[in-house]
């Protein structure tokens, strides 16, 4: 039956994304788009009659595929998204003013109780096209993330700068060799033991004439008092403002507060998660222990304990400015764009 | 003004009237540079003069103020090897200064050899005194001791030291000469320095000196290339392992050092030993500890009285080195892990940084003393020196944890105390330590967890220092590449012009970061450094 081909080839692919998250090594802007591009697919393939089942069919695999990977927060992130556009896409088929809707936040925790009794049940027949619509802007606007953050780089840099970056992030790259068009300044790196990916950062900026500089993540202090900037990507941005990024950031956040130089975080809207920082057991991430102590010591390897931990809690009041593909925006502002692109109730998938 | 524009005039007269005696001693010095064996000091001073006749020949047409400036660089530059002669015959020649004077423009022709040596000698004292007055006093570690008692206000504006002045030619040309007048090979830079350090060295450890010197080395003792070997291939690395090892070195030196005629143990000692420094500078630039022990032993060696016989003085300077040793380190070590020890107390988690040979001495001794504590030694790249302090902890039985230095943040909320190891701690109250050091003491403070520093007083230094760029020590680039997954990123780094590689060595923490300095004299907040420092050269 045609209908059975379909479900089964759609749980197929849901089967293979979720073998490829658990596999990692892909960059969060891949996965993003990967995740909404299933997430159309399932729109377009499954079999629902009303909004209700659509969001009940989407929240099941949303959390089959963030517990693959509970460290890729963007896949949940993605999902998310998709769910606000449903919401919004039932709203306006059924008739209600948007301007009601996006009522003052406050407003909303006092008539909390109201927005429970809607459950979605009406159908629709356009409400299927409108959503697959609506996910194609998101994934065109995905797409773009990385050369809209680059664009606003001539703003913030200027020249003759010495700026400071750690690690290897994908979007930093982008907005660093964007500004080193038209002008020039030097780029100190900071490898970020164990995985140095400083070095990787380091020669494709190179590659492109910009003047870099290496070093150990022991020096991080003592360069910090000639550097103007530093300018940092993450993995995730956090409600409160707050960032999980490659470990050696916190460190590197708190050199530049007692410097006063400003820290500027690239990171795209897609990374912004309604995830707190307290959650002690979920939060950090380790790999194996191999990268700081290698086998080859063996006799104390017995007796020692070694960590490796791959992230870094940066609290919001380190951080300076967060550019994304809106705009700039002070940490504070943070909580005010979640409730733009979330809604409360999906916040637990 | 007009004082030393007539000394000019007549010290000119006078060189151009020397230019005929000094042929024939000419001739002897190319000789003996011919046969290559080692110049005495009379045929050196000789060379100089020679090298500074033609200078004056060349620069004659010249405005007058080239002049008063090659000669202020003449004489200091002249008075390093030569401080003992003028200060010795300067009482007769004040006498006689006047009296040269008067003689200079009338009889030119008429004058003995001797008197000419007596006139440029007392008209160099004269410049020297003149220059004394004109400037503040040019302090140099061997001729404080002819000066009055130093009282605290005296102004020491020293000489810059070589090595943080690379990007200066003059430095670099004038440090060649002295070098070959030492008979030292130079060390060459290697690769991109990086634009902030254009004025400090950047070597290579895979060129180490030892290959520019020819077999068998007549100019420096064998222990001491041996050393210098070790220094620079990093075999010896550590401040206290370093001096020790200096000490032994020199110990060897003066066991096999035996007194040429017609000189006198205390002077020609030093100057033997003038240019193992340099060849030990040249191999790894010195550290702050090797620099005190180095000014005690000069200091030492010239208070042998001239009457001493050979071998008595030999051993008394042997037993100085045992003592120093003794008395700096391993008693310092002693009464400074009796300190710490009260500090910690059961239950502790103490973090430590690196291997410094201090804090380790002190962990193991709180261990034996049945503390109850567990350590987490935190390490860095390139040089993973705690790997090493990991093993030593293990051995002795103490329950480490070890992470690397990005991880700290992670691992601070465990912490109750930190304790580091110091390299110098400076004038100002800054700690110079290995590289990271001020980052753990950042982080620590930001966590509110004390941070407690071990340093001896024989580290304490009298400069000051305010940040990490002026003064530290380049290591070799080459040790920040890594092959990881197969793939060397930075494999030729030296063929993309834009990509330079920075490996510090030291840093500076701040004295905020730094809750209490442990020393043999006591436990002490950092600012209280100068007191110390004050302390010890009255005692002195």
């Amino acid at each position: 039956m045609p209908g059975a081909d379909k479900e089964t080839d759609l749980c197929e692919r849901v089967e293979l994304f979720l073998s490829e998250l658990k596999r990692g090594g892909r960059g969060s802007g891949e996965t993003a788009r990967s995740t909404a591009a299933l997430l159309r697919r399932i729109t377009a393939q499954a079999r629902w009659s009303s909004a209700g089942d659509l969001m009940e069919i989407i929240r099941k695999e949303g959390r089959r595929m963030t517990a693959a990977q509970p460290s890729e927060t963007t896949v949940g992130n993605m999902v998310r998204r998709v769910l606000k556009i449903i919401r919004e896409e039932y709203a306006r088929s059924r008739g209600s003013s948007e301007e009601a809707d996006q009522q003052e936040s406050l407003h909303k925790l006092l008539t909390s109780g109201g927005s429970s009794e809607e459950n979605f049940r009406q159908h629709f027949p356009p409400l299927k096209a409108n959503v697959i619509e609506a996910i194609n802007e998101l994934l065109t606007e995905l797409e773009g993330t990385t050369d809209n953050i680059a664009m606003q780089a001539l703003e913030h840099i200027h020249s003759n700068e010495v700026i400071m970056t750690i690690g290897r992030s994908r979007t930093v790259e982008a907005f660093l060799k964007d500004a080193a068009r038209k002008r020039k300044f030097h780029v100190i790196c900071a490898e970020c033991a164990p995985f140095c990916q400083g070095h990787e950062m380091a020669t494709s900026l190179s590659k492109d004439g910009i003047e870099t500089t290496v070093i150990p993540d022991a020096a991080i202090f003592a360069v910090m008092s000639r550097v103007n900037k530093v300018i940092i990507g993450t993995q995730t941005v956090l409600a409160n403002g707050g960032l999980r990024a490659v470990n050696g950031t916190h460190t590197l956040a708190l050199a530049a507060k007692h410097h006063s130089t400003p820290l500027i975080v690239c990171a795209p809207m897609f990374k912004l998660s309604p995830q707190f920082p307290n959650e002690e057991d979920t939060f950090h991430k380790f790999v194996s222990p191999q990268e700081v102590l290698p086998f080859t010591e063996g006799e104390i390897l017995s007796k020692v304990n070694a960590h490796c931990p791959v992230f870094d809690y940066v609290p919001p009041e380190l951080i300076t400015l967060f550019i994304s593909n809106i705009g700039g925006n002070a940490p504070s502002y943070i909580y005010r764009l979640m409730s733009e692109l979330y809604h409360p109730e999906d916040h637990e998938l | 003004m007009a004082d030393s524009e007539r000394k000019e005039e007549s010290k000119h007269s006078a060189e151009v009237n020397h230019a005929a005696d000094g042929e024939g001693k000419c001739q002897d010095i190319a000789r003996a540079k011919n046969e290559g064996r080692e110049l005495t000091k009379e045929e050196k001073q000789r060379l100089r003069k020679e090298k500074k006749q033609q200078k004056k020949g060349k620069k004659d047409d010249k405005g007058p103020t080239q002049k008063v400036t090659e000669k202020e660089k003449a004489p200091s530059a002249a008075s390093q090897t030569a401080t003992q002669c003028p200060t010795q015959k300067a009482a007769p020649v004040s006498v006689s200064v006047p009296v040269a004077e008067s003689t200079a423009p009338t009889d030119k022709q008429t004058k003995s050899k001797a008197e000419l040596k007596a006139e440029r000698r007392a008209r160099q004292e004269a410049e020297r005194a003149s220059k004394q007055t004109k400037k503040e006093p040019g302090s140099q570690p061997t001729s404080s001791k002819s000066k009055a008692p130093p009282n605290e206000l005296q102004p020491a504006v020293k000489r810059l030291p070589e090595h943080i002045q690379v990007d200066d030619p003059a430095m670099v040309r004038k440090l060649a000469k002295k070098l070959e007048r030492q008979q030292i090979p130079l060390r060459s830079d290697y690769g991109y320095k990086v634009s902030l350090f254009s004025h400090l060295h950047q070597y290579s450890r895979k060129a180490p000196l030892t290959q520019q010197i020819s077999i068998p080395a007549t100019v420096i003792h064998p222990s001491i290339v041996r050393l210098g070997l070790q220094y620079s291939q990093g075999i010896v690395a550590g401040s206290n392992a370093r001096s020790v090892a200096l000490l032994h070195a020199f110990k060897q030196v003066i066991q096999d050092y035996s007194t040429p005629p017609n000189e006198e143990l205390a002077r020609d000692l030093v100057n033997k030993l003038k240019p193992y420094i340099s060849f030990l500078n040249q191999c790894r630039p010195l550290s702050a500890s090797m620099g005190n022990a180095i000014k005690y032993i000069k200091k030492e060696i010239s208070n042998i009285p001239s009457q001493c016989k050979e071998e008595e003085a030999k051993k008394k300077l042997l037993s100085c080195i045992d003592n120093y040793v003794n008395e700096k380190l391993t008693l310092a070590a002693e009464a400074i892990s009796k300190y710490a020890i009260d500090k910690i107390r059961d239950g502790d988690v103490i973090l430590v940084y690196g291997c410094s040979s201090l804090v380790n001495h002190i962990l193991c001794e709180a261990f034996e003393k049945q503390r109850k504590f567990r350590v987490i030694v935190v390490d860095s790249r390139p040089r993973l020196e705690g790997r090493e302090a990991l093993r030593r902890l293990v051995k002795r039985g103490i329950r480490c944890t070890y992470v690397l230095i990005s991880a700290v943040s992670y691992i601070l909320p465990e912490v109750s105390k930190v304790f580091l190891g110091a390299h110098a701690l400076l004038a100002n109250g800054y700690v110079m330590s290995r590289v990271g050091t001020s980052q753990i003491a950042l982080v620590a403070k930001a966590y509110n967890v004390p941070v407690l520093v071990c340093c001896e007083t024989y580290k304490f230094c009298e400069r000051v220092q305010t940040d990490s760029f002026v003064s530290n020590e380049l290591d070799d680039p080459d040790d920040l590449i890594v092959t990881r997954d197969g793939k060397t990123q930075l494999a030729d780094w030296q063929s993309v012009k834009s990509l330079g590689l920075l490996n510090l060595v030291y840093d500076v923490t701040p004295p905020d970061f730094v809750d209490l300095v442990i020393t043999e004299l006591g436990m002490i907040p950092c600012t209280s450094v100068p007191v110390v420092l004050r302390v010890k050269n009255v005692d002195q």
